[in-house]
């Protein structure tokens, strides 16, 4: 059935100088120009509006506007849920999107706000004084013990050290492009945090940033081997992910080429579909075996991150967890991001990230074993006022993926799964990925963490904390507004003005 | 209604002084109190408050308990529980001079204890821990009924007005100890309760503080984990649970309890040599969430001696005091003059900077 686009391409002629900048740039092929006519022309019906165009006109020639001829206007039936039920009728398929859920749910981050100093103790300059963001994620002891002369065992369980409470949560290498990995790798190098590799395995490439790295264990297994194992900072078994609770990892074949089938073991062009469970997790008996397993594998060296979607029963799940060996447990809220997942789950499945965060530290504290794991949150964390909140209702640290694509380009026009990604991050297309340069796309992230961890320190500052630890689930410093009683005993954090 | 310690956070500035024989010498009490007299206006007479250490030789074996009741209903409640796990071997009146600026006074009794050892073996713990645990029982469960000090030799005294009254009210003056601190409040949002004045008390640890700290949500989320209830929601509270988690739950040294609570910067730290390096780092890494941010000076107590600790940026005042075997502390030089007029030798420690005093081994 044909609609009229959901885009409209605006065209100024009087500034267009038919430098055929558009054409060129758009993988989607939008634009084209008729030699007849000396006129650039487009089918909008292609457009995803990602902006590419936009961005590179010389002389602000386009733009992309929401076309405003639409279907008759129905609360219930909106222009999309009806489209979506003509595109099913004509291909009995899937729904696929990509990106975080882009529905006006509540977000909770934006009904919080920050406590401030005034008079009774005094704010902390962090120009003028230090302010500290230093944070180690990992199992604490629950005793010290002293060696034989007195002085403290400092052994430890294996921790992950981290200038700053902020990593770039999983992207494979197949979802996102080769330059897009080389950005992440070389910037959390630089920046003494971590990235994660995601479920595509790790280049060859990038061995050499293994002390910033966490490679991932999903249920497809890919791109899993012993080298592999021993060559990051910390193992993430991957249980479930934010965008598609409940299912496994997706990677069309369009985008399993060359070095992508190489990293992930598997046949150039085929589907990377992930099974839904582990095939060895029916049970959380089950997940201690395999934590123990990759423990063994790698002598206990590193520790093990248990990565799942923050869905209806997280702090039974969290504490089962926490019971299990893993040393870190990362929950990741139903906005989370992803290269592609069916429209229905990632649009109804799971629950927000700052609920599940609040509900799972404070029944690991309930149950007094708070300390046997650090917590990671994910799923929309969007600023450095979300990493403080965060971390204020009891996160060790935050993982973020959406906000560090939108730093090397992403314009979020969701569009990853058709791996024509305009902006060289989710498409293997070499013309396309040649278009991120690392060294610009790395310093763009770097340039993001400086940004956040000086707003984190400005943010701490006006609390009068000095140190990122004396914030952690320091749930006083946080007030809701317009939220129910129910929410704030959720959250765990006092109304504005009470 | 303005609501009382317990209901609502409370916040507050104060002023702290101590002093301390090391050779083990009693002192009585007057001197302690008119170091709190120059610093009369750090107070605004919701609370003051001392804890004095080595008062009670002659029953130096046995829990001195001191404990508030707002009626006789509450005192047989309470002792009632007290019977199930301990002998009581003495039970009495607290002494007090009752003057116009002391007033609203509850029932305030000293009851020394001794834990039964039948309970000990029941419940596979050592006294101390008892103690810690009917204390925390009585003071969140038993509405009325508040135990304000339980420590061995020592005791403490508080009320709601300016510490140089309360301590002419609890008549100090005839009690003899080898140390002092003294304690006078400033809280910004109590009508003034009783239990709510400093020193606050665990065993034999005492905290008077000056402060407001910044991290007491995170402290106080973590120390709950282990058994301790903030009832109170005040920072010298919840810091005097730290301090018994750390000194003798877990067993750290002073020094290493200072470098959990008043950690070293990271700037600090890295620049140490390894061996340093790699305690404090275990140290901050171990125990992050028992970091104490935001201002704050305290001197905690304990049998045999005390420790004086700023918070890490030093953004409270705090000075030290020495002449000959006694060692004095207080907020403002002027305190220590009253105690010492010639005293030459009078300084600062640096933020975080741990003071130790001990007394002579078996002086006390």
């Amino acid at each position: 059935m044909n609609f009229y686009p959901e885009f409209e391409v605006v065209r100024n002629d009087s500034r267009c100088i038919r430098c055929r900048v558009c054409e060129r740039q758009c993988a989607n092929e939008v634009h084209w120009y008729d030699a007849d006519g000396k006129v650039m022309l487009s089918d909008e019906s292609k457009c995803v509006n990602c902006q590419r165009c936009v961005t590179l006109c010389p002389t602000r020639a386009l733009k992309i506007v929401k076309s405003d001829c639409r279907l008759r206007e129905n609360a219930n039936y909106s222009d999309q849920t009806i489209k979506e039920i003509y595109r099913q009728a004509e291909t009995g398929g899937v729904l696929l999107s990509s990106m975080g859920n882009p529905n006006p749910l509540p977000v909770y981050w934006d009904k919080i706000l920050i406590n401030a100093s005034q008079v009774t103790n005094p704010p902390i300059d962090p120009l003028r004084e230090p302010m500290e963001t230093r944070v180690f994620l990992g199992k604490k002891p629950e005793h010290i013990t002293r060696n034989a002369d007195g002085t403290l065992n400092t052994q430890l369980a294996p921790q992950l050290t981290l200038s700053m409470p902020v990593m770039f949560s999983a992207m494979s290498y197949g979802s996102i492009s080769y330059n897009a990995h080389a950005s992440l790798a070389r910037a959390a190098s630089a920046l003494g945090i971590c990235y994660n590799t995601g479920e595509g395995g790790l280049h060859e490439d990038f061995y050499k940033y293994g002390k910033n790295t966490i490679v991932q264990v999903a249920s497809g297994r890919f791109g899993v081997h012993k080298d592999y194992l021993e060559a990051g900072a910390a193992i993430e078994i991957k249980m479930g992910q934010g965008a598609k609770p409940g299912i496994g990892g997706h990677l069309p074949g369009t985008k399993a080429v060359g070095d992508v089938a190489k990293t992930r073991m598997i046949p150039e062009g085929s589907d990377a579909i992930s099974p839904a469970p582990h095939h060895d997790i029916y049970s959380i008996e089950d997940l201690r075996q395999l934590v123990y397993s990759l423990k063994e594998a790698t002598e206990y060296r590193l520790p093990v991150i248990v990565k799942v979607a923050a869905v209806h029963n997280i702090a039974a799940i969290a504490s089962g967890i926490a019971r299990s060996g893993a040393d870190i447990i990362a929950i990741d809220g139903f906005r989370g991001g992803t290269g592609a997942a069916p429209t229905r789950i990632r649009d109804n499945d799971g629950i927000p990230i700052e609920p599940a965060l609040a509900a799972v530290d404070k029944r690991l504290r309930d149950e007094g074993i708070r300390n046997n794991v650090s917590i990671v949150c994910g799923g929309s964390v969007r600023s450095a006022s979300d990493v403080v909140k965060a971390i204020a209702l009891g996160a060790d640290a935050c993982y973020i993926a959406t906000a560090a694509c939108l730093a090397m380009g992403c314009h979020l026009c969701r569009s990853c799964h058709t791996g024509k990604c305009n902006w060289g991050i989710a498409t293997q297309r070499p013309d396309l990925v040649k278009r991120l340069n690392p060294d610009i796309g790395s310093q763009r992230l770097i340039n993001l963490m400086d940004a956040w961890r000086h707003e984190i320190k400005e943010l701490m500052g006006g609390m009068g904390i000095n140190s990122i630890e004396a914030l952690r689930g320091n749930r006083l410093m946080l007030r809701g507004v317009g939220l129910t009683e129910k929410e704030l005993e959720i959250l765990g954090i006092a109304h504005a003005g009470e | 209604m303005i609501p009382l310690e317990g209901q609502v956070r409370i916040p507050s500035g104060c002023a702290v002084s101590a002093m301390i024989s090391r050779d083990g010498r009693r002192m009585n009490g007057e001197q302690i109190i008119q170091s709190m007299v120059p610093m009369h206006d750090r107070s605004n007479g919701l609370g003051g408050g001392f804890a004095a250490y080595g008062i009670y030789p002659e029953y130096k074996d046995f829990y001195a308990l001191h404990i508030f009741f707002n009626d006789k209903s509450c005192q047989n409640e309470c002792m009632t529980l007290l019977k199930e796990y301990f002998e009581i071997v003495q039970d009495e009146h607290i002494k007090v001079r009752k003057i116009p600026q002391i007033t609203d006074e509850p029932i305030i009794r000293r009851v020394f204890v001794s834990p039964m050892q039948s309970v000990l073996r029941h419940l596979q713990i050592d006294e101390k821990e008892l103690v810690v645990r009917t204390v925390n029982r009585i003071n969140a469960q038993l509405d009325g009924s508040y135990v304000f000090s339980c420590g061995k030799n020592m005791g403490a005294f508080k009320a709601v007005g300016f510490p140089e009254d309360v301590g002419r009210y609890y008549r100090l003056e005839e009690y003899e100890a080898y140390c002092w601190t003294a304690h006078g409040r400033y809280p910004t949002n109590t009508p003034g309760w009783w239990g709510g004045a400093h020193p606050f008390c665990m065993l034999d640890y005492s905290i008077v503080h000056n402060g407001e700290i910044s991290s007491y949500d995170a402290n106080r989320r973590f120390i709950e984990m282990y058994g301790y209830k903030c009832t109170l929601q005040t920072d010298t509270e919840v810091i005097t649970y730290i301090a018994d988690y750390l000194l003798r739950r877990q067993g750290l040294t002073l020094e290493e309890t200072a470098a959990v609570i008043a950690a070293p910067f990271w700037s600090t730290i890295d620049a140490k040599p390894e061996a340093e390096k790699q305690m404090y780092t275990y140290l901050r890494n171990v125990f992050p969430s028992l970091l104490v941010t935001g201002p704050f000076s305290i001197i905690l107590g304990f049998e045999g001696g005390l420790m004086a600790l700023n918070d890490r940026l030093k953004l409270r005042s705090m000075v030290i005091g020495e002449q000959d075997d006694m060692v004095y502390i207080a907020s403002e030089e002027a305190a220590i003059r009253v105690m010492a007029p010639d005293i030459r030798n009078i300084w600062s420690p640096a933020g975080g900077e741990p003071v130790i005093v001990r007394v002579k081994e078996g002086a006390f």
